[in-house]
């Protein structure tokens, strides 16, 4: 959702600066997932601002509900029944888009602004520019992305950019009814976190944390967990980043392999150019030729 | 039947064949080269914009693949690299300096021709192979991601190597005169087979030494 109010810091496959004049405040997402009561309010408020309704699904033995993230949930609670310290926890995590600072959607994407990164951190999908190719799944660390049957466009989490762009905060945050999501500032909600985590450490969970992972310059959707040492009981990765196998495909090697294919062209020209064209001379006329099967030697 | 002075080298069949990897090759080139780099992204409105090049280009994909894979059971006899072949490519600087007469015989193809045939061969399986593995919306999902990612570096190197090999081998051609008829009209000169690849010409010619 193009919206001018939000300047653009990022942009895909785009190689020229973009707007950097202004100096905005960067907004974060924080869910506190010891707040968490897995009510899925959060979702429904999601279907609801963004329009979307998921095909009715099955209930597999659990309360995840759907399954997984689709082109049509951007959101969906995680239930984890663990024992990590000893005693039962039912953990509960609302997964979605992470808002990577560094977002290897963006960085994998090659149409131009179908992936656009805000000045205030926002990664946000523009269906309009996207063609459908996937390379969006491939680049994110944390398996967001979808891919619509219905129209072939990536669709996932805008941290409902609209809202935010005229001073409204996400719908999820708007319906949370315990406080487990809150929004502003990313400096603010990293204070509000530090609050959360040393009040969890007071009651006995003395692994609390953010997840806020610098392996993809931290985000601007982060997490407080009971066991910030264990990011794996919660689905998350230890240490998320842009899969080298994708920098690789799309760091420096591509300008390397272009210029290359220029030089090849240029140095075939100028073959000819300096040695020029290989003839047939006169000398190699039949006339001259002492190796002529008619002429046997 | 040839004209005196000409010499069959390429049958109606092999030219028709080599012309439609040629011209799915360039199609392939220039809508894979269009995702490749931002700076020639400009590249999909030849095929419809973004989405229409994202659809076609793997089917012109295995379009190519089968012809080419005709084409390399036609000539794969011919490519087999011998002694002499790896004596005319150590002397790779006599034949970027038209000193023909100090190379090796040659026979249908020379070593560097031979060479260029088998990385066609080996960029096109690693093509078509990698090209299923990323081909949305059909056959990715059911793909791991790491491979999916490891395709697409794959593909993206392959087709590189291959775009170079084509340009060899394009200006190869234009470069040795005579050349083009070879596979416009399907015949060159008694000359230009003397003199680029005796071998051929007294093996077509039924001389023997
Ligand atoms: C042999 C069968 C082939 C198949 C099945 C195939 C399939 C694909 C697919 C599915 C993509 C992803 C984007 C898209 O959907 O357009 C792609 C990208 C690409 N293809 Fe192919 N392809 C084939 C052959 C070729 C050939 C012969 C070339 C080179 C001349 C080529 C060059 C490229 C390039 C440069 C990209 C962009 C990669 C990037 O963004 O780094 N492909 N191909
Ligand atoms: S979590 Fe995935 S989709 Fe979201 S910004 Fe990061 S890389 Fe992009």
């Amino acid at each position: 959702m193009a919206l001018q109010s939000l300047d653009i810091r990022a942009r895909s496959a785009t190689t020229t600066p973009l707007s950097s004049v202004r100096r905005g405040v960067e907004v974060a997402k924080l869910i506190d997932i010891s707040k968490c009561i897995g009510c899925k309010a959060c979702q429904s408020a999601c279907m609801e601002w963004n329009d979307l309704r998921d095909a009715v699904g099955e209930n597999t033995g659990s309360y995840d509900n759907p399954q997984n993230l689709t082109e049509s949930s951007w959101t969906v609670m995680r239930f984890f029944e663990t024992e990590p310290q000893g005693r039962l926890e039912w953990l509960i995590r609302k997964d979605g888009c992470m808002h990577c600072a560094d977002p290897g959607c963006l960085k994998a994407c090659p149409a131009p602004g179908a992936i656009v990164q805000y000045a205030n951190g926002i990664v946000d999908f523009h269906q309009e520019n996207c063609i459908g190719c996937g390379y969006c799944v491939a680049g994110c660390p944390f398996d967001i992305p979808r891919i619509a049957k219905k129209d072939s466009k990536a669709y996932k989490c805008t941290l409902c950019s609209d809202r935010v762009a005229v001073g409204l905060e996400p719908a999820c945050i708007k319906t949370c009814p315990t406080g487990a999501l809150v929004f502003g500032s990313k400096e603010d909600m990293i204070e509000h976190g530090n609050g959360r985590i040393a009040d969890l450490k007071e009651r006995g969970f003395q692994n609390a944390g953010l997840y806020d992972p610098a392996g993809v310059g931290g985000t601007h959707v982060m997490y407080v967990l009971q066991h910030a040492d264990q990011p794996g009981l919660y689905a998350l990765p230890n240490d998320p980043k842009i899969s080298p196998l994708v920098s690789l495909w799309k760091g420096i090697s591509k300008p390397i392999a272009l210029a290359a294919l220029g030089l090849a062209a240029l140095g075939a020209f100028f073959h000819y150019i300096r040695v020029g064209p290989n003839e047939i001379t006169d000398e190699d006329k039949e006339s001259h030729d002492t190796t002529r099967p008619d002429r046997a030697q | 039947m040839t004209q005196p002075g000409l010499i069959e080298r390429n049958s109606r069949a092999d030219r028709t064949n080599h012309w439609l990897v040629a011209i799915t090759f360039i199609l392939l080139a220039l809508s894979g080269l269009a995702l490749f780099h931002p700076a020639l992204f400009f590249l999909t409105d030849l095929f419809g914009g973004g989405p229409w090049t994202r659809i076609l280009h793997p089917f012109i994909g295995a379009v190519m693949f089968a012809s080419f894979a005709a084409l390399s059971l036609r000539f794969w006899r011919h490519n087999v690299v011998n002694r002499d072949d790896r004596r005319w490519l150590a002397q790779w600087r006599d034949v970027m300096n038209n000193r023909e007469d100090r190379l090796p015989e040659v026979g249908r193809y020379n070593g560097g021709q031979k060479v260029l045939f088998w990385v066609m061969v080996a960029c096109l399986v690693l093509l078509l192979l990698t090209g299923i593995v990323i081909w949305r919306p059909y056959f990715s999902p059911a793909f791991p991601i790491t491979l999916v990612r490891a395709a697409l570096l794959l593909h993206a190197v392959s087709a590189f190597v291959l775009v170079l090999g084509i340009i060899v081998h394009v200006y190869a051609a234009i470069w040795v005169k005579g050349t083009m008829r070879a596979m416009t009209r399907g015949t060159v000169t008694a000359d230009w087979a003397r003199k680029h690849h005796p071998g051929w010409y007294r093996h077509v010619t039924g001389q023997r030494q």
